[in-house]
């Protein structure tokens, strides 16, 4: 009997203190999303998605810096995508125990944790100071360095998870290693590698100071990639620096539009996740 | 009885043919085989008759598996695994590392202990390899993955969800699938490693039914830890020890008057 109090006793401690942990972590999403919010609800208009940021002591929106992200974003993805899989794959199949693919896989484990301010400048260096000006490719560019090494990560780790024996059935068919791996190994690792590349979506959404030093800002639209282009973790920054109540709204409504975007993109890849268990 | 045994002992380098049958399908000379730094097959000679059926039976570790793996070279996958001697098939030997992997695989057909479907449909886990070999017209196909799905009984079971997921069959449809799909190429030597120790006994005895149709026109290899199952499906069976071939001979022979004591040993239970 008492073995059992102290049993109910422990367990209520331990399930008490892992509520109070989750909430503890959630009680701040929530601070985050509400404090945007409200913040910026004058904002939070159709002006916010069709008008340009404004000038000091007008109205506007952020049309140009969401159009800005959602390009250089899309670039990177289009860049780091092909390349990051590509490697994953190469790391986790054709190189799997061979001395190259694991100093690869330690570079990029360094890479993944590259301060990202550094592989701005180094863009910067790379694009900004040889072409002259900032430019929305260097933006997205630097954005496809930092996806890169966190598609690379999750495609090799979710190739690693599948077991050998898969890929012996299909060697054993005498089918080569590209037909296994393309027909066998990434249907059967489809949504992991799907959900390695929303997270690192979701990672590159936010940054901003690898933007700085590359695709810096533009007041103004611009549809083009090739000058300065708008965005809008930079905007925010600019906007949240400002003496300008206006501003200051259009940088809350932007941090609050960000947010929920990262969020849903988290809540997409929870569904993905699932849909790959069931499987 | 130990008498006799030991009077007709013969030295295992010497049992190199079974007497039941006479074309030899797989001929395994000086065969060794090592994991790194261990020895896992020592100087195996057997001859593996046509169009019957072999069981390998042997306590865990006696490298049963290794012995199939070697067969297809499947074990060239990993890093240190090292083959040495002859395996000839049709007279040519495979363990050349000159022999190309895919018409190795494709003459040998291998089916493991887990099923392994792949992800995808019924349809396409047949037509993978399929398409790969050889150029058919879409029609040719079909008939293809029929004709594979009938002998390895399962068409009836599928024929209405060819386009579903190969992962909603049962473990026993699974492992048929997987039949199918090797013998959809039409390989001359099939390989069973423990085929069927993950299904129930239903599927079991459906899969054993199926490998004494098979046989007719494949000759098949299986690796088994069930003695029962080795004495009701094969013709011939090998009896391996510490990676030496202890004893072969017809099955028939082997369970109810083994040559050797440690077979004898083995099959009355004694260790393994």
């Amino acid at each position: 009997m008492a073995i059992r109090t102290s049993r109910r006793v422990a367990d209520n401690a331990a399930f008490a203190f892992a509520t109070a942990a989750t909430l503890f972590g959630l009680v701040w999403l929530a601070w985050i999303l509400w404090t945007t919010l409200r913040q910026g609800a004058a904002a939070l208009t159709p002006a916010l998605f069709t008008q340009m940021t404004p000038p000091p002591g007008s109205s506007g929106g952020l049309l140009n810096a969401f159009f800005g992200s959602a390009a250089m974003i899309l670039l990177g993805v289009v860049i780091g995508t092909p390349i990051g899989v590509a490697a994953g794959t190469y790391l986790a199949e054709h190189g799997r125990y061979t001395r190259l693919a694991a100093i690869v896989s330690f570079v990029n484990d360094i890479l993944l944790s590259a301060p990202s301010i550094v592989v701005g400048l180094f863009v910067y260096e790379l694009a900004v100071r040889t072409a002259g000006h900032f430019s929305g490719y260097a933006g997205a560019l630097s954005l496809a360095m930092i996806l890169l090494p966190i598609v690379v990560r999750t495609t090799e780790e979710s190739l690693r998870l599948i077991p050998d024996q898969l890929r012996e059935a299909g060697f054993a068919l005498g089918l080569p290693r590209w037909r296994v791996t393309r027909q066998i190994l990434y249907k059967a690792a489809r949504s992991a590698i799907l959900t390695g590349i929303l997270l690192g979506v979701a990672r590159i959404a936010g940054e901003t100071a690898p933007l700085l030093f590359t695709a810096l800002n533009n007041q103004f639209w611009s549809s083009s990639l090739g000058g300065p282009l708008a965005n809008v973790p930079v905007v925010i920054f600019q906007y949240a620096m400002s003496p300008y109540d206006e501003w200051h709204t259009l940088a809350w409504a932007g941090a609050f539009v960000l947010t929920a975007f990262v969020l849903i993109l988290n809540i997409l890849v929870r569904l993905l996740a699932r849909k790959g268990q069931q499987r | 009885m130990n008498d006799t045994a030991t009077a007709l002992r013969i030295k295992p380098a010497d049992v190199t043919s079974a007497p039941t049958s006479t074309k030899i399908a797989i001929d395994i000379r000086d065969l060794d085989f090592s994991y790194a730094k261990t020895q896992a097959l020592k100087n195996v000679n057997m001859a593996v008759p046509a169009n019957s059926v072999t069981a390998i039976i042997g306590p865990s570790g006696c490298g049963k598996s290794t012995l199939l793996r070697t067969i297809n070279r499947i074990f060239e996958l990993y890093p240190e695994q090292y083959a040495a001697g002859s395996i000839a098939i049709d007279g040519r030997n495979v363990l050349d590392r000159r022999y190309p992997l895919s018409d190795l695989r494709r003459l040998v057909g291998m089916v493991f202990q887990k099923p392994t479907p792949f992800p995808s449909s019924i349809r396409s886990n047949v037509a993978f390899a399929l398409s790969y070999y050889e150029r058919l017209s879409k029609a040719e196909v079909n008939d293809r993955i029929e004709d594979a799905l009938r002998q390895a009984a399962l068409w009836d079971e599928v024929k209405d969800k060819l386009n579903q997921s190969a992962l909603g069959l049962s473990g026993g449809q699974q492992q048929r699938l997987c039949i199918a799909r090797t013998i959809a190429v039409r390989p001359e030597i099939l390989l069973l490693d423990e085929a069927t120790s993950a299904l129930d006994p239903i599927s079991t005895a459906k899969v054993e039914e199926l490998i004494d149709e098979l046989r007719q026109r494949f000759t098949i290899v299986i690796v088994t830890h069930n003695m029962q199952q080795a004495a009701r499906v094969s013709q011939q069976t090998a009896f391996f020890h510490l990676g030496e071939l202890i004893e072969f001979g017809s099955t028939s022979e082997m369970f109810t008057n083994p040559r050797e004591q440690k077979t004898r040993d083995y099959i009355t239970g004694r260790y393994g």
